[in-house]
C-alpha cells in the first residue's frame, strides 16, 4: 500500500533527522466519555516530561462500536501512524492478531492486577492489552428525593420501579413535570448488550451464551426480565431512552431531570462537579437484583493495546506501563472516579475518601458478569448486535420478549452453525 | 463505500457506435472521433482505476472468504455468501447466504421505501419552490442564494444537528409542538421505531429540496418567455399555463433531477448512520454493507452486500430509464 510505504519515509527522514536520539513521537488513540480525554492529556503531559517522547491524542467519538470499526479497518490496512490503542474489555479476542504480545514486557506489573481482568485480555496465552482502568456500572439515586418520600435505596427492580412511579407521580403533582424515574442505556448499541445482560443475569437468566459456547438466552426467566423492562417503557423511563447512550442519559440526571439512573463510575465524579444540578443530592448502590436472582454488573474497562506495525514499540512498551502504573490509576481514581484494576487501591485511604464510590466497589468488580465476547471469539460484535437488536425491539414494543428471545436463539444458532469461530 | 457506483449513463462510446453503424462515416467524422478518444482517454483511465477497480475487486472479495485480519489469505468460494445450503447431517439443512439473510431484505427494502417518499416529496417541493424563485420579486438573488444553505451544509453537520433537535428531552422541535398544543407529551422522534424512518426522511426532505429546486430553476430559465406571453394573449388561466405548457418543457430537467436524486438516495449511509444507528427500521442498505465489511468479521459477506447493492441501484435505475423514456444521450429534440 502507497501510504505505507509514505508512512515509512516519513519514519526513515525522522530518523534521520533526529540523528538516533531516543525522543520518539507516540500516538495514542482514545474514545472520549466525560473528561477523558483532557485528564489523559494532563498524564501524557508528565510521561512526556519524565521520559522525552512525546504523545500525541487521537480523538475519536464515545460509541465503542463507532471506534471498533475505525480500529480494525486502520489495523488491517497496517496503519504505523498510531502506536498504541486505547480498547474496550471485549475487544481482545477479535483484535488479537493486530496487537503485541505484552505477557513478557508486563510481567512485573501483572501480578498487581485483577487477575480476572488480565484473564479477559490473554487469547491463547497471549496477552492483547494491558489494563488501564475497570468499569462496573452503579444505581445512582437522589438521596434527597427519596428522603423526602421515606425510601430505601431498592434492592430489586421491582422495588426500583415502584419507589420511581410513586416519587415521579408525587412530583408531577407538585409541579416538577419534567422529572422522570429512571434512565440508562436503551439504544441499539453496545451499551444496550451491558444493561441487557444485567437484567437477564440478575434475574437468573443466564449470560446469552455460556462460557462453553452454549447458547442460553431463550428461557422464561430472561423473557421475564425483559418483559419487566419493557413495562418500564413510558412509565418511569421516558420513551426516549431507547435513544440513549451513556451521555445522553448522563445530561438527563445531571440535570436533576431523573430518580433513578444506570452508569459507570465516571458519572460520580461529573455529577458532584460544580456545574451539576444534583451535586451532593446523590448516592450510588449496587444495581438491583432481579426476581430469583442476585445483582449483576455487566464488566467494563478500558485498555491499552500496541499495535504490532508500530514502528516504536519499546517506547510504546513505557507508554502503556505509565499509564497502567499505581500512580496513574490512582490519578484516575481521584479525579474522575474511574476504577483501578490494581486490587491494593482498593484500600487506598486518599481515594475512600475523595470518591467513596471507588473504595466500595472492590467487591462489585470482583464479581461482574463479563459479557459472552471469550466463548463467541471473532463472532462476538454480530451476537452481540443480534442481542441488542432483539432486546431494543422488545422494549420498543415490537413483539413480545418470548418472540424476539425465540428468533434471536435462531439467529444466533445460524451464526453459530456447528462451533463459534 | 467508494466502490458501489451505479447508474452509468449510456456513455458517448456506445452513442457514437450506434450513429456510426447508420450511414458511412466521412474521413473528417472519422478524425474527429479519433481526437474525441484522445481527449476522453484520461477520463476513461481515471474512472476504471478509481471506480472499475474496486467494483471488481469488491465483486471478487464477495466470492471469497475474505477477512478483513486477512485480505491476503483470501481463498475463491463461490457463490457461498449468496447462496449456501448447510446440511446437518440428519437428514435437516437451512439456506444461508444473503439471498436468504431476512436482515438484508430488510435493508433493501428500508432504502427502496426511504428513496421512493424522500425524492418523491422533494420533487414537489423541489417544484413548488423552483416557481417561486423564478418570479420576480424583490430580494430574489438573496432568497436564492439563502434556500441553498441546508444543501452546503456537510451531512453530518445536518445529521447530527437535527438529532439534538429531535432530542426527546432537550430538543427544540418537542418543545416547539408542545407549547402550540400539538403534541401533549414529548416524542422520541429518532428512538421510536414508527417515527424513526420519518426522521429520517424529514432531516433528508430538509437537506436535499435545494438541490432539486436548483435544478428544476435551470430547467424552467430554459422556457423561453413568449410562451407565456401567447398564451397570455389568449387569456389562458395560469394553473392551464402551468400544466399545459411549463411542466411539459421542464420534464426532461424534472426527469434527470429525480434520477440524480434518487441514486443518491439509494447509496444513503450518513444521514441514517448519524440519526438512527442500528435501528432494524431505517438500516439503508449501505449500513448494512458497513456493519459486515468493518463492524463484523464478515468482510466477504459485507462485499457481496455492497455488489447486490450496486447490481439492485443498477437495475433500478435502468428500469427508471426506461419507464420514463428518458434521453440522456441529449437527441431527439
Amino acid at each position: 500500500m502507497n501510504f505505507r510505504n509514505m508512512a515509512a519515509a516519513v519514519a526513515a527522514s525522522a530518523l534521520f533527522c533526529a540523528g538516533g536520539a531516543s525522543a520518539e513521537e507516540l500516538a495514542l488513540v482514545s474514545g472520549s466519555v466525560g473528561k477523558d480525554i483532557s485528564e489523559l492529556r494532563m498524564q501524557l503531559d508528565e510521561f512526556e516530561k519524565e521520559s522525552g517522547h512525546t504523545v500525541k491524542i487521537v480523538e475519536m467519538p464515545a460509541s465503542t462500536t463507532d471506534q471498533f470499526g475505525q480500529y480494525r479497518l486502520w489495523l488491517s490496512a497496517g496503519n504505523e501512524d498510531v502506536d498504541v490503542y486505547r480498547t474496550d474489555v471485549i475487544w481482545a479476542p477479535q483484535l488479537a492478531g493486530s496487537f503485541v504480545d505484552l505477557k513478557d514486557a508486563m510481567k512485573d506489573e501483572t501480578p498487581r492486577h485483577n487477575p480476572s481482568i488480565i484473564e479477559s485480555q490473554t487469547v491463547d496465552g497471549k496477552l492483547v492489552a494491558f489494563p488501564m482502568y475497570t468499569d462496573a456500572p452503579a444505581l445512582y439515586y437522589r438521596t434527597d428525593l427519596l428522603e423526602k418520600y421515606g425510601k430505601e435505596p431498592p434492592k430489586t427492580w421491582s422495588e426500583l420501579a415502584e419507589t420511581a412511579k410513586e416519587i415521579v407521580d408525587k412530583e408531577h403533582e407538585a409541579g416538577n413535570g419534567q422529572l422522570t424515574g429512571f434512565v440508562f442505556q436503551g439504544a441499539p448499541y453496545e451499551g444496550l448488550t451491558c444493561d441487557g445482560l444485567e437484567w437477564v443475569a440478575s434475574s437468573d437468566g443466564g449470560r446469552i451464551v455460556s462460557a462453553e459456547g452454549d447458547i442460553t438466552i431463550n428461557n422464561e426467566k430472561a423473557a421475564a426480565a425483559l418483559e419487566m423492562v419493557k413495562g418500564w417503557i413510558g412509565t418511569i423511563a421516558p420513551d426516549g431512552v431507547l435513544s440513549y447512550k451513556e451521555e445522553e442519559s448522563r445530561g438527563v440526571w445531571q440535570t436533576g431531570n431523573a430518580v433513578f439512573m444506570r452508569n459507570w463510575p465516571y458519572a460520580y465524579a461529573l455529577s458532584n462537579g460544580a456545574d451539576s444540578a444534583v451535586k451532593g443530592k446523590f448516592d450510588v448502590v449496587p444495581l438491583p437484583a432481579g426476581e430469583g436472582g442476585k445483582s449483576a454488573a455487566c464488566l467494563g474497562g478500558w485498555n491499552l493495546a500496541i499495535s504490532k506495525y508500530s514502528k516504536h514499540q519499546d517506547a510504546a512498551i513505557e507508554l502503556v506501563k505509565f499509564l497502567s502504573s499505581e500512580k496513574a490509576q490512582k490519578q484516575r481514581a481521584l479525579n474522575q472516579s474511574r476504577l483501578p484494576t490494581i486490587t491494593a487501591l482498593y484500600d487506598d485511604p486518599e481515594i475512600a475518601k475523595a470518591q467513596p464510590i471507588v473504595a466500595s466497589w472492590g467487591e462489585v468488580v470482583e464479581n461482574a458478569v463479563p459479557r459472552p465476547s471469550a466463548p463467541t471469539k471473532r463472532q462476538y460484535n454480530e451476537v452481540s448486535k443480534e442481542f441488542w437488536t432483539a432486546v431494543n425491539e422488545t422494549l420498543a414494543g415490537r413483539g413480545s420478549a418470548a418472540d424476539n428471545l425465540d428468533k434471536l436463539e435462531k439467529r444466533l444458532r445460524r451464526l453459530k452453525r456447528r462451533e463459534w469461530e | 463505500m467508494a466502490n458501489v457506483q451505479a447508474g452509468v449513463p449510456p456513455t458517448e462510446k456506445a452513442l457514437e457506435a450506434e450513429r456510426a453503424g447508420a450511414r458511412p462515416r466521412s474521413d473528417l467524422s472519422r478524425q474527429r472521433l479519433r481526437s474525441a478518444w484522445l481527449f476522453l482517454a484520461p477520463m476513461i483511465l481515471v474512472l476504471t482505476l478509481v471506480a472499475g477497480w474496486p467494483l471488481v475487486k469488491t465483486i471478487w472479495f464477495s466470492l471469497t472468504d475474505a477477512s478483513l485480519s486477512d485480505l491476503e489469505g483470501a481463498k475463491f468460494v463461490g457463490l457461498r455468501n449468496y447462496y449456501e445450503y448447510v446440511d446437518y447431517g440428519d437428514g435437516e439443512g437451512e439456506y444461508f447466504g444473503l439471498l436468504f439473510d431476512p436482515q438484508w431484505w430488510n435493508a433493501v427494502w428500508n432504502t427502496v421505501y426511504y428513496s421512493v417518499i424522500s425524492v418523491t416529496i422533494e420533487t414537489i417541493l423541489g417544484l413548488a419552490f423552483a416557481l417561486v424563485l423564478n418570479a420576480e420579486f424583490k430580494g430574489r438573488s438573496v432568497v436564492r442564494a439563502a434556500v441553498l444553505i441546508p444543501w452546503a451544509i456537510p451531512t453530518i453537520v445536518s445529521a447530527k444537528m437535527w438529532a439534538w433537535m429531535m432530542n426527546d428531552q432537550f430538543g427544540i422541535l418537542n418543545d416547539m409542538l408542545m407549547s402550540i398544543g400539538i403534541l401533549s407529551s414529548p416524542v422520541a422522534w429518532t428512538a421510536d421505531p414508527d417515527t424513526a424512518m420519518w426522521a429520517v426522511i424529514i432531516v433528508d426532505v430538509w437537506k436535499t429540496t435545494p438541490f432539486m429546486a436548483l435544478l428544476i430553476l435551470a430547467g424552467l430559465q430554459m422556457v423561453p418567455g413568449d410562451v407565456y406571453e401567447a398564451a397570455k394573449i389568449d387569456g389562458i388561466h395560469p394553473v392551464k399555463v402551468f400544466w399545459k405548457v411549463t411542466l411539459p418543457l421542464i420534464r426532461p430537467a424534472i426527469l434527470v433531477a429525480v434520477i440524480f436524486r434518487a441514486l443518491d438516495a439509494l447509496r444513503v449511509f450518513d444521514l441514517i448512520y448519524v440519526l438512527t444507528p442500528n435501528n432494524t427500521q431505517t438500516k439503508s442498505m449501505s449500513v448494512f454493507a458497513q456493519e459486515n465489511l468493518f463492524q463484523f468479521d464478515k468482510f466477504a459477506y459485507g462485499s457481496a452486500a455492497s455488489t447486490l447493492l450496486f447490481l439492485v441501484i443498477a437495475f433500478i435505475t435502468l428500469f427508471y430509464i426506461k419507464v420514463a423514456r428518458l434521453d440522456l444521450g441529449g437527441r431527439g429534440k
